[in-house]
This record gives C-alpha cells, structure tokens and sequence, in this order.
C-alpha cells in the first residue's frame, strides 16, 4: 500500500479484484485464531484454572525449551553450510539444496517412523527424541535464509578484507556474518516457530516427555475439544507473542540507519 | 618490485594470454585497455582472489602464486570500493591495522593521520552508505594506504564519478602520491588516466598485454594498428611549463592555460594542420618539422612528423597530401592552435 497509493488507482479495477481475493485468504486464517479467543474469553475460569495446572505448565517450558534447542542447533550446523552453498560452486550442490529441502515435502508422521526406524531407542520418549524431531522439519529454513543472506553480501567485501590481512575466517565473522545477520536471524526465528508448531513426527518418536503440542492432542482424545482449547489458546498466545516480537527486532535492526 | 610472468586465465567471458610486465618501486603503473579486456581479472589474481591457470606472480623476488590475500599484503581497491557497510568510516580505515594487531593507540593515530592527507577527517563517524561517490572513493584509498602496503591495486578508481570530482581526485592523486610515495598497479580505459597518472603504460586488448612503455613511447609510438586505433592517435607531448609557454627540446608551445613544471599535453592529429610555407598567424603555434615516414589509411594519410626531436602525427587528406608532394624528408611547416591541446 506504500508502493502504490490506493487513491491514484481509481479505475484500476484488477487492482480491486486481485485485493478483494486476497482478502478471503486473511479472513479465512484470523478468523479460527479470532474464534477460539472470542470462545476462551466466555470460557475465562477454565483458561485461568489451565495456568494453574502444573502438567501444562512443564509441557509449555518444554515446548519453548526444545524448539529454542532446535533454532540453536539449527544455526550452528545451518549457518556454515549456507554459507558454503552461497559461496562455492562443487559438484553435488544441486543434490545438497535439494535434500535441504527434502523435509518439506515428506508428510510428518512419517518423518517420526524414519528417526525412530534409524535411530530407534536412542531417540525414543526423551528430549533427544523431540529435538531430534523437530530439527529435521525445521532446519531448511535457516540453511536457506543463511545462504540468501551470504548471496547477497558482495563477494568483493571479503575479498578486500582478506587483502587487508584478514583470514577467510575473521573476514567471515567481521563482515559477512553481521551482514547477513537480519537474514540469518528470521530463518532461525522460521526455524524456531516451525519446531514449535510441529506434532506430527513428535507424537511418533517422543510422546513423553510431553511436550504441549502433545498436551493439546491428549485432552482432546481424552476430555474433548473444551478441555484442549485452553491449552491451545495459551500456546497460540505464547508462540505467536514471541514470533511476532523477534521479527519486529529484527525488521528494527535490518532497517536501523548503518 | 611486482613481476607477473606469463599469466593465463579462463574466467567466464575473459581469457587472459601470457601476461608478463614488471612494475618497479615507487612506480604508478597504468594498465590501460577497454571494458572487456580483462583487467580486473588480472588485478584479482595479482591481488589472490583468483588463482591463474598458468603463470607466475613474484612480489620483491618472492613467488607470491599461491599465497591467499592475506599473506600477500596487496591493498586492493575494487571499482565499487568495497567499503564494509556494517562499519563506520573510521573502522573501515582501521579494519587493516586493527587485523594486523597495531595497538590501539597507534591505530587511532594512523587512522587520523592518513585522514587528514586524504581530507576526510570529517566523515570519520559517518556510515558509507551515507556517502558521495567522491567521498567513499577517498575512504577507500585511505583504507587501502593506512596499512602501507608495498602495492596498491586500483580498479578503474575514477570511472564511477562525474566529471569534476574526478579531475580533482586526478590532480590529489598526484600530490598524495607525492606525499605518502606508494607504489600503484593501476587499472583504467581513461586515456586522461593514463596520461596524467601514469609512469609507465601497458596497452591490454582482449586479454594481452600487447605493449608496455612509458607514456609518451606509447602514445607516440604505438606498437601495432590495434594499439593506435585504440590509444586514438594521440600525440602526447612532454615538457616544462612555465606559465602558459611549455618547453620541449627548445621549441616552445603555448598552452591554453597556465601551468608549471613537468606537463604532460596531448594534440589529436586532425588537429594539426600542415603546409609547405609559414603561416603567419598569432592564435597558432607553428614549428617546422621533418617528415618521417607516410601511411595511407583509406581517404586519409597519417604523416609522421619530427619537429626538433619530438615526434608527432599528424592526419592530412589524400589530395593535399599529393598537391603538397609530401615525402620522406621533407620539410614542412606544422601548425595548431592553443585551443588544440589537451593539458593532462
């Protein structure tokens, strides 16, 4: 709407329509989000009587815990092979982006029966289980936001580092990794809200210790939709408030005069 | 000082051909050829960034070929500068020291010191983005000169500023130059460059090096139809300028401006205008010369001219050519106005 001002635009009726089918698309994804709010909010007792339950108390912390793992690990092992992939050209590469991305298209309960076929009891019922679960569908976002952020520092500046005396290695953390910080860090912000959404392979590999996830899944089998709702309004609330602050810093920073 | 043997590379559209020149300490070395001839590739492997299929780089004796950047000590400065975004121009200009472990202090004095010779203590906080192109080009010399390296590699330093900024980088270079005595591997297609920069020119057309030599041997006597086609037949004349009269070998030429000591200026040959007798007039300077030798070029005939010891070119047509009876030997009288000349 900065790009193009609405009022200039007054016969440009694709414009209209295009905006208009957009629209359905943002109704359709607040309104569920809005629904279970407005429902909670006549419900209020049962929502502060949740916070109060210890069982969901730990499973939240857990939660936060082991997707905040995830993003970690994420960019430690993340961050060098997108910078890898932004840099060198080898044989394979194409098979290396593509396995990067592999995740996504593989549905996730299957994902679970792969770790737990592979891994088997190493992985069973425990954090490992979990991380381990969570870092396979998530990791992608953080190589791939990586590497599109090292694509986009100019080779040139670490060229110039590196005759002015500095190694492949200080160049790296002077200059392309500050860079490509903004970048780096909304992929593992991508990363973090992925592994905190994921369920499906979880519930396969690590059903305890159980995460909230799980938690909302349990009491819906056992008690029903009115007793997983609240559960599922407090982790909408925590995951979304803390999504949606880290990528306001990180617009904050990406844009701070430099 | 630098010695480049027989370079050859492959990268994407360029291919370089047994590249060999020497540059000596304290030279300004000028690698002069049009956009496309590959000079920035021969920069960058001099510099280390890309490594030759074949050749040698020796830098003070040492083979320096499979050195990575850091261990060669070249401050090269890139045609886009290369200035590091994410820092101010103060550590821009200390990035090199600060790498090398030069104490604190000290780095703040040659940071200082260098900015006040390039007159940019002012902009030391700044951001580059900030900047104008005059102003980040000067940011990026000082950031290449502060760590006083035995070379400094320019890619076409000049080429990204308008008109006026440019000249009065052209004419600080020179007293910079004067000042700090760095040692320049410098790459351009501005002729302008070259001749008011340069020491020593080599001519680079589609990945050869096809001539090296001072300026005006250069200029004056390009070494095949390729390099005088592309140098333009300038005549480049060098001489003592003293107000606006120049010296050269005891002729005296009037400049179109003042100027003083050593100048070097430049004349295109269908400027100068030759006849079998003295013209008389005060606008023009007129010489007598002799002429060498006559190369006919379709509707045009290139004379070759030796006026008291400097040689010159000059382009007459083919019938005045014939009605003047211009051979070998003879003398004629040359002459051109002021307005004529280019003062590099």
């Amino acid at each position: 709407m900065t790009l193009i001002e609405w009022g200039t635009m007054r016969r440009d009726y694709t414009l209209y329509f295009f905006a208009a089918l957009g629209s359905f698309l943002i109704v359709y994804i607040l309104l569920p989000l809005a629904t279970i709010y407005a429902r909670q909010a006549g419900d209020f007792d049962t929502f502060v009587k949740t916070l109060h339950d210890p069982i969901v108390i730990s499973a939240v912390k857990r939660s936060l815990l082991t997707a905040t793992a995830t993003a970690l690990i994420a960019i430690t092992l993340g961050v060098p092979l997108g910078y890898i992939l932004a840099r060198k050209d080898f044989h394979g590469k194409s098979l290396v982006q593509a396995i990067i991305d592999v995740p996504i298209v593989i549905p996730h309960s299957v994902v679970g029966i792969m770790l737990l076929v592979t891994y088997s009891t190493y992985i069973l019922d425990n954090y490992r289980g979990i991380i381990a679960a969570m870092l396979f569908v998530s990791a992608s976002f953080t190589v791939n936001s990586a590497r599109d952020g090292f694509l986009a520092v100019d080779e040139k500046l670490e060229a110039v580092a590196r005759t002015l005396g500095a190694s492949r290695l200080r160049a790296f953390f002077s200059i392309s990794l500050p860079m490509a910080f903004p970048n780096i860090a909304s992929g593992a912000i991508m990363t973090w809200a992925r592994a905190i959404s994921e369920v499906g392979s979880i519930l396969i590999v690590a059903y305890y210790p159980m995460t909230a996830q799980v938690l909302i899944l349990e009491y819906f089998n056992n008690y029903g939709l009115r007793a997983s709702r609240p559960i599922a309004v407090l982790m909408v609330t925590i995951s979304l408030g803390i999504f949606v602050v880290l990528r306001w810093l990180i617009g904050r920073s990406a844009n701070a005069p430099r | 000082m630098l010695r480049a043997e027989e370079i050859s590379k492959d990268w994407r559209e360029f291919h370089l051909r047994g590249i060999t020149f020497e540059v000596e300490s304290g030279e300004y070395f000028i690698i002069l050829g049009p956009s496309g001839a590959g000079k920035t590739v021969l920069l960058e492997i001099i510099a280390g960034i890309i490594e030759p299929d074949g050749g040698r780089v020796y830098l003070n004796g040492r083979d320096v070929t499979d050195l990575p950047p850091e261990k060669r000590g070249l401050a090269y400065v890139p045609q886009n500068y290369a200035l590091f975004p994410n820092m101010s121009v103060y550590d821009n200009i200390a990035f090199g020291l600060k790498v090398r472990g030069v104490p604190k202090g000290e780095v703040e004095r040659k940071v200082k010191d260098i900015s006040e010779v390039i007159g940019i203590s002012h902009l030391l906080s700044r951001k580059p983005r900030t900047l104008s192109g005059g102003e980040q080009q000067r940011v990026a010399l000082a950031r290449a000169l502060v760590v006083e390296p035995p070379l400094i590699l320019l890619d076409e330093p000049f080429a990204n500023l308008d008109v006026q900024t440019r000249s009065k980088l052209l004419s600080e270079m020179k007293l910079w130059r004067e000042e700090l005595g760095f040692t320049t591997l410098h790459v351009t297609h501005s002729f302008e460059e070259a001749v008011s920069l340069g020491d020593r020119v080599g001519v680079m057309l589609g990945g050869r090096l096809i001539q090296v030599g001072s300026v005006r041997e250069v200029f004056s006597r390009p070494a095949n139809e390729e390099v005088a086609r592309f140098l333009g037949f300038e005549n480049v004349i060098e001489g003592i300028a003293k107000g606006r009269k120049l010296q050269v070998n005891g002729i005296e030429i009037e400049l179109p401006i003042e100027a003083s000591g050593r100048v070097r200026v430049g004349i295109r040959p269908e400027d100068i205008i030759l006849s079998t007798e003295e013209v008389r007039t005060s606008a023009r300077n007129t010489f007598e010369a002799t002429v060498e030798g006559i190369e006919e070029l379709g509707p045009l005939v290139r004379v070759r001219l030796n006026a008291s010891g400097t040689a010159l070119s000059a382009f007459v047509t083919r019938s005045s050519m014939l009605e003047m009876n211009l051979t070998p030997g003879k003398r004629v009288w040359m002459n051109f106005k002021a307005s004529a000349l280019h003062v590099f």
